[in-house]
């Protein structure tokens, strides 16, 4: 059984989501994500500056079994990535909620985020899949 | 719902990650497979590998069936116990399954097959061994566990029952031995020292807490993989089939091609191949930049395409991506890889990768 936080959103495409207080989300991939795809080897992060749209594709997570795309929740532009990936692409399985994160970016509408399924609806759709 | 092997509750216990691999429910990791890749290259890990298959002949002409069977010459074994790693071929000299024989009693070998050809491989010893008078018997009553790493036999030795003990510490190499009910031979498929026990299956679940409790860790099927790769050897199915031979697999050197009287079977197909030069190689591929290789991708030279990834992966040791590649045989120099949508250079390199727990290319 995946750990699914309460208190984040998420995606169909398995990114959670965290609005922090100062305006901006921070992106990572699910605990059911990191434990279909198996130990992390590396991450491509999205250029700091780069505009995105809602479902784009602008990371990607590569681990010993597939590489993966990760889809930016919503339309924004990167503001921040997540270095230390690099040299430890297990903290996406370690730690995925926290220390696993992959990028922050700040939303081009406020409000677009509250629009994504909370934890239940995203269990359900994980529970679909087997 | 896969077959299961004796060890599978044991597995569950464990918290692994159950997958199917040719028909059988088994372990693909416990947690992590590049931690439990590394606890093998530092320590000691064990592996349920009791899907293979163990095929006993009995029959005083057994030695004879091997000669005619296996490409690689079994009179190389002077020694009883000893173990010979083979290419089973067809006649057109495709690989049928690799596998080792061990030389037991003169009327007495013992093969282990791979899991996916078992019901194949089985079939066909079956018939050839009809001209032999001997008898092929499949032991679906055994278990096999695999220890491995640098410290696997030392721990082994500090739970086995004392009176087998010196017989142990002085099996060499590619040697075996019946130490009670459990045949153990020093073998093993990641490139480390080590055992592969096989014992009764009743036995299976008490050896392997025995072993787990002298601190050895379990590991699966994603780091058997990652270490076999590291270690430079071949998985039957990617790396070759029936439509290839050893010669374009990187198993020329288990073909036995004296005594120039010995009839293997293939022998006539790969003789007339070996007159001609081939036409593809067999080499290891070393990533440098970012990126996993894998299976199917397609190697470039100078925007041709010169052949393909057969296995890949990544490798803990080097920290990088992995392969063995079939391309065409008048490459020398690098080449480029072809990789979601991008052409990256990859390195062409002698296998192995990885000796003694240290990477032979920086």
């Amino acid at each position: 059984m995946s750990n699914t936080p309460a208190n984040l959103k998420y995606t169909k495409s398995h990114e959670w989501v965290e609005s922090l207080g100062d305006g901006t989300l921070r992106v990572g991939i699910t605990d059911h994500a990191q434990d279909l795809l198996g130990d992390m080897v590396y991450v491509e992060v999205p250029e700091i500056g780069r505009q995105v749209k809602s479902g784009e594709e602008c990371a990607v997570v590569e681990s010993v079994k597939a590489a993966s795309d990760v889809y930016s929740p919503v339309a924004g532009e990167i503001v921040e990535v997540n270095g230390s990936l690099n040299d430890s692409p297990d903290t996406m399985n370690k730690d995925p909620y926290g220390q696993g994160w992959i990028f922050r970016m700040k939303p081009s509408n406020a409000d677009e985020w509250k629009n994504l399924l909370d934890a239940e609806a995203y269990m359900g759709v994980t529970a679909e899949e087997h | 719902m896969g077959k299961k092997t004796p060890l599978y509750d044991e597995h569950v216990r464990l918290g692994a990650k159950i997958v199917d691999f040719a028909g059988w429910d088994m372990p693909l990791h416990y947690g992590s497979q590049i931690d439990e890749h590394n606890k093998v290259r530092k320590d000691a890990g064990m592996f349920d590998v009791s899907h293979m298959a163990v095929v006993d002949l009995f029959g005083y002409k057994s030695r004879e069936l091997l000669r005619r069977l296996l490409a690689n010459d079994i009179e190389r074994l002077k020694n009883k116990g000893k173990a010979l790693y083979s290419c089973m071929l067809n006649e057109q000299g495709g690989i049928i399954d690799d596998l080792i024989a061990f030389y037991v009693e003169d009327d007495e070998y013992r093969l282990v097959v791979n899991a996916a050809t078992r019901d194949k491989d089985i079939a066909w010893i079956t018939r050839i061994a009809v001209d032999f008078e001997v008898e092929v018997k499949e032991r679906v009553d055994v278990a096999m566990i695999a220890v491995q790493g640098p410290h696997a036999r030392g721990k082994v030795h500090n739970v086995i029952k004392s009176t087998h003990k010196p017989a142990l510490e002085n099996l060499a190499p590619f040697y075996s031995l019946y130490a009670g009910d459990m045949f153990i031979s020093r073998t093993g498929y990641t490139g480390e020292d080590g055992y592969e026990i096989i014992l009764p299956a009743a036995q299976a679940t008490g050896m392997w807490r025995v072993l787990l409790d002298a601190g050895i860790h379990p590991v699966g099927l994603g780091a058997r993989d990652t270490l076999r790769l590291e270690a430079g050897m071949n998985l039957y199915g990617t790396d070759m089939d029936e439509t290839t031979t050893p010669l374009e697999s990187g198993l020329a050197w288990t073909v036995a091609w004296e005594p120039e009287g010995r009839d293997f079977i293939g022998r006539t197909a790969l003789e007339a191949l070996r007159k001609n030069p081939p036409t593809d190689k067999f080499v290891g591929l070393i990533l440098n930049d970012r990126g996993v290789l894998r299976s199917h991708q397609r190697v470039i030279k100078e925007d041709r395409p010169i052949g393909e990834v057969t296995s890949g992966t990544f490798s803990p040791v080097l920290g990088k991506a992995i392969a063995f590649a079939r391309i065409s045989a008048d490459i020398e120099t690098d080449c480029m890889i072809e990789m979601r949508g991008k052409e990256l250079p990859v390195m062409i390199v002698k296998p192995p990768f990885v000796r003694h727990g240290k990477p032979c290319y920086e």
